[in-house]
């Protein structure tokens, strides 16, 4: 077991497994890739301990098929990768969205496209977490930018995963995964811990696809008795294909209300200095911390800037940063891609705000000077 | 610390090539520092996809208060265990940085105030029999002329860190580290 009751100096990748096991998470497939490596290692040196099962896959098909098999069956389950390894996923992430398979999918981003970059950092796989697989769904996206939130984050998928049963992401990058810091974990046992509805019918009554009043659906597990089918063809609420039009119109609007209708529990930003920014640094992941100690420097030179976090990449925060935007007449968007959730904010906030973004994309993070100079350059 | 302070941080970058060991010297210094000492540290590092060769670099920030950006943006002081690494990164040092070389290996110093040179590789060879533990003799010497931590608490970061078997190894690297450098700063200061 993980004696929490001493700092260590550990690695976002290991918080992450951590968080993964301390929310309840017993079963890990995965296939090895850097900068996401360090999260398999630790899931299968600590997994055991804890009554659990590590499998290494074939590949990421594999590993993908055998989280969404391990959570029908009931367990919480998980796998983890970078770029590559996340674009094979994608059409089993697909099934899992459709057949409302909760799971947890790690992605530590590094250079792309292709085999791109493999230790270099990078946030470029943004869009493709929204993205990724084709038809209409509502993805839940979480963003890391430090070793205690990697574990307070994969902890927070876990329960929103098994809440509205739907994978969720977590785009981590190769500078939070690998970096050290020290943390102070929390009593496992402490964690909040939220468990996936179960059924409250006899079998023969059962719906997998039940549509209640919150738009999710209680879950029985393969092998409990409760019959039901599991497809990625568009079902009713027995799981049973259709083409009924107005089944097909009920299925994927519950895709899209599940999400829609919680944003307040499912959206989550932080913010540093905003009271009274008139400039606002946009930044997530890694990046956010060139940005906390850019709002510091911009200060020192009387720019009153503020940073907002999004926590939640997707769905996008349009309602908080819409309310903290009225008041900025600059947001930079710094991001490691060419420009990806500027596109966001520019639709939340180009009415009232200027923005521009800063863009690195050469395999290294962005610096708390390269901010402050483009606060310098673009603000009158 | 003995050092001018930069916004209370400290920065260093162990630098050389890939095979060489400088991120886990990185880790040992980090824990020393943070899980010995308490002190707020970041370590991050940067290689290429080769298992040997290439520059490889291991960066820790330590302060007093929280780090919020965790890269080194101006080095204290500087490590470098090839020539290569040196060159590239000699410019980064801050104007009183201090360069640690190998001394067999780095043979064209750069123009820089403050410069030690030891000859780790070499010594590691002949006096414990394995270049191996090159790594942790000149990390060792990072802690005498830094002064970022107690001797004792990087002890404890490599004996907790070594591989199994390798103790002993280690820790004379460690002592030879230390001593080497203890006489070099005071030669240093006359």
């Amino acid at each position: 077991m993980t004696d929490v009751s001493v700092p260590k100096l550990i690695q976002g990748n290991q918080a992450c497994s951590y968080g993964a096991i301390a929310a309840g998470c017993r079963f890990f497939a995965g296939y090895p890739i850097t900068p996401s490596t360090e999260i398999a290692e630790t899931m299968a040196l600590e997994l055991p301990k804890y009554g659990g099962k590590f499998i290494q896959m074939e590949d990421e098909i594999a590993s993908i098929s055998a989280i969404i098999g391990a959570s029908i069956a009931g367990s919480k389950a998980m796998t983890a990768t970078s770029g590559p390894g996340f674009s094979l996923m994608q059409e089993n992430l697909g099934y899992a969205y459709m057949a409302e398979v909760p799971c947890v999918v790690i992605n530590v981003m590094r250079g792309g496209p292709s085999t791109g970059l493999p230790t270099k950092v990078s946030q470029a796989d943004v869009m493709q977490a929204n993205w990724g697989a084709h038809g209409d769904y509502y993805p839940i996206v979480l963003s890391p930018s430090s070793v205690s939130e990697c574990f307070d984050i994969t902890v927070r998928a876990f329960n929103l995963s098994e809440r509205y049963r739907c994978p969720v992401i977590i785009l981590s990058d190769e500078v939070i995964g690998h970096m050290r810091e020290m943390v102070s974990l929390p009593d496992f046992s402490s964690v909040e811990m939220i468990e996936r509805q179960r059924p409250n019918v006899p079998p023969e009554w059962y719906k997998h696809f039940l549509i209640t009043h919150d738009f999710t659906s209680p879950m029985a597990s393969f092998g409990e008795g409760y019959r039901f089918h599991l497809t990625g063809l568009t079902h009713d609420e027995f799981g049973l294909p259709t083409s009924d039009n107005i089944e097909i119109a009920k299925k994927l609007g519950k895709l899209k209300l599940k999400i829609e209708r919680h944003l307040s529990d499912i959206s989550q930003v932080n913010t540093y200095k905003i009271e009274d920014a008139h400039i606002v640094i946009l930044a997530y992941g890694s990046v956010a911390r060139a940005a906390r100690q850019a709002v510091l420097l911009s200060r020192k030179k009387r720019f009153k800037a503020g940073l907002f976090q999004p926590i939640t990449l997707w769905p996008f925060p349009d309602r908080q940063l819409r309310q903290i935007s009225r008041k900025a007449d600059l947001i930079v968007v710094a991001e490691l891609n060419q420009g990806q959730i500027i596109n966001e904010v520019r639709r939340v906030c180009k009415s009232h705000s200027k923005v521009v973004g800063l863009n690195r994309y050469d395999g290294e993070l962005i610096t708390p000077e390269q901010i402050l100079e483009k606060i310098k350059e673009e603000h009158r | 610390m003995k050092k001018k302070k930069t916004e209370g941080r400290y920065e260093i970058r162990l630098s050389g090539s890939g095979g060489q060991g400088l991120v886990l010297a990185g880790v040992m210094l980090a824990e020393a520092v943070g899980v010995y000492e308490g002190k707020n540290v970041t370590q991050t590092q940067s290689y290429g996809p080769e298992a040997r060769g290439g520059t490889s670099r291991s960066d820790l920030v330590i302060s007093d208060s929280e780090i919020y950006y965790p890269k080194p943006s101006s080095l204290d002081l500087l490590l470098s265990l090839t020539q290569d690494a040196c060159n590239r990164y000699y410019p980064h040092l801050k104007d009183d940085g201090i360069l640690i070389v190998d001394s067999d290996i780095v043979r064209q110093i750069p123009p820089v105030s403050n410069v030690y040179a030891f000859p780790f590789t070499h010594t590691a060879k002949e006096k414990i029999g394995t270049t191996l533990v090159a790594n942790v003799m000149s990390a060792a010497s990072i802690v005498i002329i830094s002064g970022i931590c107690k001797t004792d608490s990087f002890l404890k970061a490599v004996l907790s860190r070594a591989p199994r078997g390798t103790e002993s190894k280690n820790e004379t690297a460690c002592k030879i580290g230390f001593e080497m450098s203890r006489k070099a700063l005071k030669k240093a200061k006359g």
